[in-house]
């Protein structure tokens, strides 16, 4: 049994946050630099050698990446081994977006009630949070503020059985194509096949975690992330939706066990600023 | 697409607004407003009740962008376009009532492209997500609405040589359309 403090937790998000929305990661700025040498779009080079540029502006100055500093994802992996002191998990967690952002100028952009009076919550909480219990006796926190221009393109579908590999190709380009130039090509495509309809839309969005551009283990998988993205690299979208080659720079699946009568497919899109950031204690 | 820049001064009027065409790229300077969705319901609910506007709309520029706090040293924080969308059951009247040029990002409505011809207005985009670069061409940032909203206030920004595309023009050109159809390969 390890004990845990909550204070510890509560700094390590507070310092998540900063380092989620001023630092782009190496995974991501590798790949857009590929893209730079490989898109044929004149509009499509400039929007994509601006926006590494954006990227060394934010890390130097401190600056975050985007405006939108999103809404703070918390994946947490919790050792059945780990026992936490000093207060509730949750609240600690949401201590530390607070004390992040604000300290770290970061933008608050959440509202209280969504449907009506819709006043911001003026602190950045509450956070999302998935929680999953491990065996061992560490505690792992995985931080992704998600910008909501790229959130609200989110799809799910239950499609029939029979609609199979080619039903979800055919989807997940589909909501590519239809979200056009608002998530901020290019883009990274999670996706989540099988479960239930939320396992699916949780898995997307773990599958946006993944060290950007790296295929699935299992080949099968590997192979459909492979075609999905060549797919949608022929959209002609491109970067900032001004026509172009790139307008993906990596699709990531993940796949579950689900009930005969279902094919549940959902995907989570998530700008180039993709900012995720991991500690363990 | 793809000459030189056009540098523009905003506010302007409809005869500048009918040199740009779609793939024109723009170097603005001058006044923009900042406004977001919540700030354009409170546009509209005030020209419901025959209010006056916190600023006149005539041959003016708005910018939807919602910036991250100034950190100490800083002008303003980062500063990209929101998706435009959004605004888009707002937007005609805004131009109906003088608004001359939208920057942002994202497609537009058929309505507000109807709009944009009708009142020779144009909609220009800035690039998504490079909100810590396009900050720096931001000279001058002043509240001078909404306060209460934060983040979605209406701020007054001075800018200089604000890099945009132009997305919409009068003639019915879209970009977005254009851009894709020509990079569109069989897959």
């Amino acid at each position: 049994m390890k004990s845990i403090n909550l204070r510890l937790i509560r700094s390590t998000v507070a310092s998540l946050c900063q380092e989620a929305n001023y630092n782009l990661g190496e995974d991501v700025i590798i790949l857009l630099k590929k893209a730079l040498r490989k898109e044929t779009s004149p509009q499509g080079k400039e929007v994509l050698s601006q926006l590494i540029k954006n990227a060394a502006i934010a890390g130097q100055e401190k600056l975050p990446l985007c405006q939108d500093c999103g809404t703070v994802l918390i994946f947490v992996e919790l050792g059945q081994d780990v026992h936490i002191v000093g207060g509730n998990l949750i609240e600690g967690l949401n201590d530390g977006i607070r004390e992040g952002y604000r300290q770290g100028h970061l933008r608050m952009s959440m509202v209280a009630q969504p449907f009506t009076s819709r006043i911001n919550t003026g602190d950045n909480t509450p956070a999302v949070v998935h929680t999953k219990i491990v065996p061992g006796d560490s505690l792992s926190i995985t931080l992704l503020p998600k910008g909501a221009g790229s959130e609200n393109m989110s799809r799910l579908a239950m499609l029939k059985p029979a609609q199979g590999r080619q039903g979800i190709v055919d989807f997940v380009i589909e909501a590519v194509e239809q979200a056009g130039s608002n998530p901020c090509p290019p883009i990274i495509v999670g996706v989540g096949i099988g479960g239930t309809a939320d396992k699916a839309m949780v898995m997307a969005k773990e599958a946006l975690l993944r060290k950007t551009g790296t295929n699935h283990h299992d080949k099968e998988v590997a192979q459909l992330e492979n075609e999905i993205l060549s797919g949608i690299n022929a959209l002609g979208i491109g970067p900032a939706g001004l026509g172009g080659r790139t307008t993906a720079l990596a699709v990531h699946a993940e796949v579950f066990p689900c009930h005969i009568a279902s094919l549940p497919v959902a995907v989570a899109l998530q700008c180039h600023s993709a900012r995720h950031k991991n500690a363990t204690l | 697409m793809s000459k030189g820049e056009i540098n523009i001064q905003s506010p302007l009027d409809s005869k500048t607004v009918s040199m740009l065409k779609a793939g024109d790229k723009v170097l603005l300077s001058g006044i923009v407003y900042t406004a977001r969705d919540a700030a354009h319901k409170r546009l509209i609910e005030a020209m419901d009740r025959g209010e006056s506007l916190p600023f006149d709309l005539k041959g003016q520029t708005i910018y939807y962008v919602g910036p991250s706090p100034a950190p100490p040293g800083h002008i303003i924080g980062s500063a990209g376009p929101t998706t435009s969308g959004r605004m888009d059951s707002f937007t005609p009247r805004l131009l109906a009532a003088g608004l001359k040029v939208m920057i942002g990002k994202g497609s537009r409505s058929s309505e507000v492209k109807e709009a944009i011809k009708t009142y020779s207005c144009v909609y220009l985009a800035a690039i998504g997500g490079a909100g810590a670069l396009l900050s720096k061409a931001i000279r001058k940032a002043e509240v001078i609405a909404y306060e209460d909203l934060g983040t979605e206030a209406i701020l007054r920004l001075e800018v200089e040589n604000f890099p945009a595309i132009v997305i919409n023009d009068i003639y019915g050109g879209d970009l977005y359309q254009e851009g894709k159809e020509k990079y569109r390969t069989k897959h």
